[in-house]
């Protein structure tokens, strides 16, 4: 009786089953995987401008060249771990994957990426001398071979509410100095209620606190590491930047300053919690959106200085091409596609033109379309990404490429664990001497192994 | 209402030490209602992601959480027609559950008859193997298999998942099958070898209907397992083999507002397990209160 009720399923079952055998080709494992022998795999970061690709590719990549693209579209954390999976072990399993200009130099050291310098010059449609210099330069490695293009890019720079300083009679500089921000960071605190004088991160994460500590640090006069590999993470000036910072937060900061990382610090200043914020260029799309409280409310100027000229970051999501990969010049059909200024244009024309992934070309910033949508932040983004030097960030030669971080693979680890003493300070758990002071320990632990190769 | 009532809860024994019958209007709403709290703690997650999937992103983001936000199936239009189609994760993830499931049965029924009906010597000793099995952590074999898999060329490949989950659900499968198997009263046996009925006979007329629920509730919890497993899924696939759970993490991204969509996404990934279970659901009452935990 029992087994009469469920003799349906049982045949159902079997179906299946001989379905799934006979069927696999169409979503089981075969070694051509799916859409082909041409079909490349990209294995990318799930932010919006990546969805944006991928929805745009099939009806203007695909139907074009005859190349179709499977995308895996993974949060940051995740890709990372997958992409350095895939890549130290060469499995060949993706062509194509979204890295960092961080990881683009150590990937290239490696052998994990091949280089693009052929496939550049054959491509002259491409127009690598379009590409921002300190972009290029920051996906070259260290044999002078480029290794990625930039898909968008970002730098740092100072955003402050117009509307808050003129009421203060407060007058923002085009280069504000660090000493600057903190004395008007001081004046503005609590004049409107709710609203504090900065927001700065202080969330613990090497790619957090100190994408903007670092900078600090770099125009404090401060270096992770000198040429010679000797870790200089309590030396005074790294001890006064970091100081400067953490009074600064801890006096005139955002409310739970300790675990505010970029989000955070997106949303307090969306809400008119604070009148600056110290961050990447690519949030002021977010600020000046439609539907943004602040739309129109917001200046931007050069981030501030002590000792340099200039001190914004440098980022890049960009493409490399997995050595392994069997399929390299459909690869780079679709990496020269996507990283083209055309593409930006069709972005522009399909989907507007806030969602142009920009920062990594000078023609971006010559298009009317762009500039009448972007004017407010367009040339203050463009300045700041042309005039980053990731090469010679500070006072000193440094070891290693990376202006908000040192381009080793021990950074992560390393800047990871000396930000929860930073993090800790800013809570004001610890004293910065007493953080810098175990921080130093761990440097020097990797500075060391360096040295014993030089 | 009972709850409230302070009267001393009846003894459960006379005073010959007699069971007593429970008297329902006190200790058993008061069961109930506990019952329901429960139940009810269990649930609203799910109703909560429920209600999430039908809201916009802006009213999914807020707090404190706007409840009666106007309802939109923005995040189910996304979730099918926004990025990536979702039919080959899905698909992937029925194919590799369904197959290693009824692998996974054919394995463990006959096993289970071995260390039950006609059990096998030091059948303790191979109870305590098979589970055993499951001692080392899933994550301490993550590296070897990933190194197999790449050197077979089998990465990306979802007959590799199917091998992986039957051998991960195959000693709770047994575990569980043996259980009911030793449900099967030896009268029942003994009268049915009297009256001249062979083994598949026996199997067939006399085991099948007693041990059936025991059966669907195995069938449906290696279903589940296999059905939700994630970290072998997102080291071991890539685009062709990509199973649900692993399409599911894809909507979680650190610039912009992703929850009404992921919800959404979840709510469409758990609907198969909740109508297994429906389906199933009075074998699965019979069966879940047989063996040892009756």
């Amino acid at each position: 009786m029992v087994l009469a009720r469920l003799r349906p399923a049982l045949a159902a079952a079997a179906a299946f089953l001989t379905m799934g055998v006979t069927g696999c080709a169409g979503w089981g494992g075969s070694d051509a995987g799916a859409g082909g022998a041409e079909a490349i795999d990209v294995l990318m970061v799930n932010n919006p401008q990546m969805i944006d690709l991928q929805k745009l590719t099939a009806q203007h990549f695909t139907a074009r060249t005859g190349i179709p693209v499977n995308f895996t579209v993974l949060p940051e954390n995740d890709v990372r771990d997958k992409i350095s999976q895939e890549f130290s072990s060469q499995a060949g399993q993706y062509d194509v994957a979204s890295l960092s200009n961080f990881e683009i130099p150590i990937y290239a050291k490696s052998e994990w990426i091949a280089p693009l310098d052929g496939y550049i010059a054959a491509d002259p449609g491409f127009n690598q001398q379009d590409v921002l210099e300190p972009m290029r330069l920051s996906l070259t490695a260290e044999d002078g071979k480029v290794y990625g293009q930039p898909f968008y890019g970002e730098s740092s720079f100072l955003m402050y509410r117009k509307d808050v300083l003129e009421q203060q009679g407060v007058q923002m500089p085009a280069n504000p100095t660090w000493q600057q921000v903190a004395d008007i960071a001081a004046r503005v605190d609590d004049k409107v209620p709710g609203m504090n004088g900065i927001c700065l991160r202080g969330q613990p994460g090497w790619g957090q606190v100190f994408a903007p500590l670092t900078t600090v640090v770099n125009t404090f006069g401060g270096t992770w590491f000198t040429a010679d590999w000797q870790a200089q993470v309590n030396a005074p000036e790294f001890k006064r930047a970091v100081q400067f910072y953490v009074d600064l937060v801890r006096a005139h900061g955002e409310a739970g300053a300790a675990q505010a990382g970029f989000t955070e610090c997106l949303n307090n200043t969306v809400q008119g919690n604070v009148a600056m914020w110290y961050d990447a260029t690519s949030a002021a799309g977010s600020l000046e959106a439609a539907d943004s409280p602040v739309k129109g409310k917001m200046g931007y100027v050069a981030a501030p200085v002590e000792k340099t000229k200039s001190s914004g970051w440098l980022y890049a999501w960009s493409w490399g091409i997995q050595q392994a990969s069997d399929k390299k010049d459909n690869a780079w059909k679709f990496i020269s596609w996507a990283s083209s200024a055309e593409y930006e244009q069709l972005v522009g024309r399909e989907l507007g033109w806030s969602r142009v992934p920009a920062g990594k070309r000078a023609s971006t910033y010559t298009n009317q379309e762009y500039l009448a949508e972007a004017s407010a932040f367009a040339e203050p983004t463009r300045a700041a990404i042309s005039s980053a030097d990731p090469r010679n960030p500070g006072v000193q030669p440094r070891p290693a490429i990376g202006i908000q971080f040192v381009d080793i693979p021990e950074f992560t680890d390393l800047g990871t664990q000396v930000s929860q003493g930073v993090s800790s300070a800013i809570a004001g758990q610890m004293s910065v001497d007493e953080a810098l002071d175990r921080g130093q320990e761990l440097a020097d632990d990797v500075a060391e192994r360096y040295r014993s190769r030089l | 209402m009972s709850v409230t009532d302070t009267a001393p809860v009846p003894a459960t024994r006379t005073e010959a030490g007699e069971p007593r019958k429970p008297r329902k209007p006190r200790s058993g709403a008061l069961l109930s209602l506990l019952a329901w709290v429960v139940g009810i703690l269990f649930v609203l997650p799910v109703v909560w992601m429920v209600l999430t999937s039908f809201h916009s992103e802006a009213a999914a983001a807020t707090n404190p959480p706007s409840v009666f936000a106007p309802l939109t199936l923005e995040g189910y239009r996304s979730f099918f027609t926004g990025g990536a189609s979702p039919w080959p994760p899905l698909l992937n993830s029925l194919t590799a559950s369904v197959i290693s499931t009824i692998i996974v049965l054919l394995l463990a029924i006959p096993a289970a008859y071995a260390l039950s009906i006609r059990p096998v010597k030091k059948w303790t000793d191979v109870l305590f193997f098979f589970l055993s099995t499951k001692m080392l952590p899933v994550v301490a074999g993550l590296l070897p298999l990933y190194l197999f898999a790449q050197n077979t060329r089998l990465l990306d490949n979802i007959w590799l998942l199917i091998v992986f989950y039957t051998s991960m659900n195959l000693p709770i499968a047994v575990w569980m099958m043996r259980s009911f198997l030793s449900e099967v009263p030896v009268e029942m046996l003994e009268a049915a070898s009297v009256d001249g009925a062979g083994l598949a006979k026996t199997l067939r007329s006399v085991i099948a209907p007693v041990v059936m629920p025991g059966i669907a509730a195995t069938a449906l919890i290696c279903f589940i397992f296999s059905w939700n497993e994630l970290l072998f899924a997102r080291v071991l696939t890539a685009t062709v083999a990509q199973t649900a759970p692993v399409f599911l993490t894809s909507f979680v991204t650190s610039q912009g507002l992703f929850l009404a969509q992921l919800c959404a996404a979840a709510f469409v990934v758990s609907l198969p397990v909740l109508v297994a279970g429906f389906a199933a659901q009075d074998k699965l009452v019979q069966g879940l209160s047989l063996g040892s935990v009756k």
